[in-house]
């Protein structure tokens, strides 16, 4: 048996991908709460006095998550209130069991939680979108509906931060996808440790530099209450095909899941690099690089029985969304004139920047 | 005769019936008994789950992204995948695959 590199006096319990360290429970402990305490101070992620919205799943990271903001806010006095924000997507046998752990979590940690539904704030829960879009592409409806829900919940609830807990190992596979996919747009944002700084309410990943592996070993090593599941809807192939793909590189050499965000971090646009103008949706006033933003479009097929508006290409989208003001502005008044969408910047068909694809981020 | 207990956490437990908890004895064979050996026997008596999920895709071992424990310690410090399983070890499998 290894003794730990660091104390020398007890038996290492875990081997640092990063490092390549072999530390016991106390020293890993100390090392992983010194790199996230780190992380936060380096990067300025917040100020005295910050009212700072926890994303919670009640999974793994966000478990750590919470746990650390409590353990690091208390020890290193940041003089932050913290709220656990959760988002009830509306999966029964999936959602509603891990919002169990969150409550728990909730009295564990003693930081109040507050809870936000598809249904209150779209109409929609995903049991239903699901039984109308059918199993394909409802990851799509998920995402988009999500990224606004963590939003609108956090402007509510009037936080000045929101934190959420992703991890490297979760930015290298974006990064990863992001190559993939042509999202030019995406790729630029994916590796920025806050995001969201025009008028959205600012988002920081304080896990932006911990490995998944010692996320897993410090909850499992301190027993901390998560919630582990698949969603029963999707496996999400393409993430998942992106996922083994890292975890297997990591197994080679455990540096190059930081050597993926280093490099996402340094690819730069060449000058003149279209992309899509940022601006705000006419029905919502939500940031949308188009007239109408992505959650508005999805809404409005489901509404109105169409619902696979929205998955498909923007330029397509908007056709059809054209067809469908057409015929109602005629079911209303027939001499009525229709309102021209003519303004509304289409995007080329091959322009694979503007592409709208799954949001996840 | 091989006695041990295998634990299974973060989602891995899902494939196994949901049974986080329980002891097996491994059938005497010829050569020592490792943690590559165990998995495909695990694939091939207990596994009822989606196997993409536990073993890798050539089939030669765990899946990266699943973590082992053998008696509360990392798998990577005990020679990993080619570990001589003894007596009474508690074997640990950690999914870190699973989402929240």
């Amino acid at each position: 048996m290894k003794s730990c590199t660091k104390c020398s006096k007890n038996i290492a319990c875990l081997k640092r991908p990063k490092t390549g360290d072999a530390l016991c429970r106390e020293c890993f402990f100390d090392a992983f709460e010194q790199e996230i305490h780190w992380t936060i101070t380096t990067f300025n992620l917040f100020s005295r006095g910050d009212y700072v919205a926890i994303a919670a799943s009640g999974g793994k990271d966000s478990t750590v998550l919470a746990h650390l903001m409590k353990v690091l806010n208390d020890r290193y006095d940041y003089g932050l209130k913290l709220v656990l924000l959760s988002i009830d997507e509306g999966i029964t046998g999936y959602r509603d069991d891990s919002l169990e752990t969150v409550k728990r979590n909730e009295l564990q940690y003693g930081i109040p939680l507050k809870i936000l539904s598809y249904n209150d704030l779209y109409g929609w829960t995903m049991d239903k979108i699901v039984a109308a879009v059918g199993k394909k592409s409802n990851c799509t409806f998920c995402g988009v509906f999500r990224r606004q829900a963590l939003d609108r919940g956090a402007m509510q609830l009037g936080v000045d931060k929101i934190v959420t807990g992703h991890n490297a190992d979760d930015i290298a596979e974006t990064v990863i996808m992001n190559v993939l996919r042509g999202d030019i747009a995406r790729l630029q944002r994916c590796t920025s440790i806050v995001t969201g700084s025009e008028g959205l309410i600012p988002r920081s990943k304080p896990f932006k530099y911990t490995y998944e592996k010692e996320i897993v070993m410090y909850a499992h090593f301190k027993k901390l209450d998560y919630f582990s599941t698949e969603c029963i809807y999707s496996p999400n192939a393409y993430r998942g095909h992106a996922r083994a793909y890292i975890k297997n590189l990591e197994l080679q050499d455990p540096l190059s899941i930081l050597n993926i965000i280093y490099s996402g971090e340094c690819m730069s646009l060449r000058e003149g690099t279209k992309l899509p103008s940022k601006g705000t949706c006419s029905r919502c006033g939500y940031i949308s690089s188009q007239e109408v933003c992505k959650a508005c479009v999805m809404l409005e097929g489901l509404n109105k029985g169409v619902p696979r508006l929205g998955v498909g290409k923007t330029s397509k989208v908007i056709k059809k969304m054209e067809q469908l003001k057409l015929s109602e502005d005629s079911d209303r008044s027939p001499t009525k004139p229709v309102v021209s969408h003519s303004t509304t910047e289409v995007p080329s068909r091959k322009s694979s920047v503007l592409r709208e694809t799954t949001l996840e981020w | 005769m091989c006695d041990i207990s295998l634990e299974f956490a973060g989602g891995a437990e899902l494939l196994f019936e949901s049974r986080k908890k329980q002891s097996v004895s491994l059938p005497p064979q010829d050569r020592p008994w490792t943690i590559d050996l165990l998995v495909k026997w695990l694939a091939k008596n207990l596994l009822k789950g989606n196997p993409e999920m536990f073993i890798h895709a050539d089939g030669s071992g765990v899946r990266p992204g699943i973590l082992v424990l053998i008696n509360e310690i990392d798998w990577e410090l005990l020679g990993g995948k080619d570990y001589r399983i003894q007596n009474n070890d508690s074997i640990l499998f950690v999914s870190t695959l699973h989402g929240g």
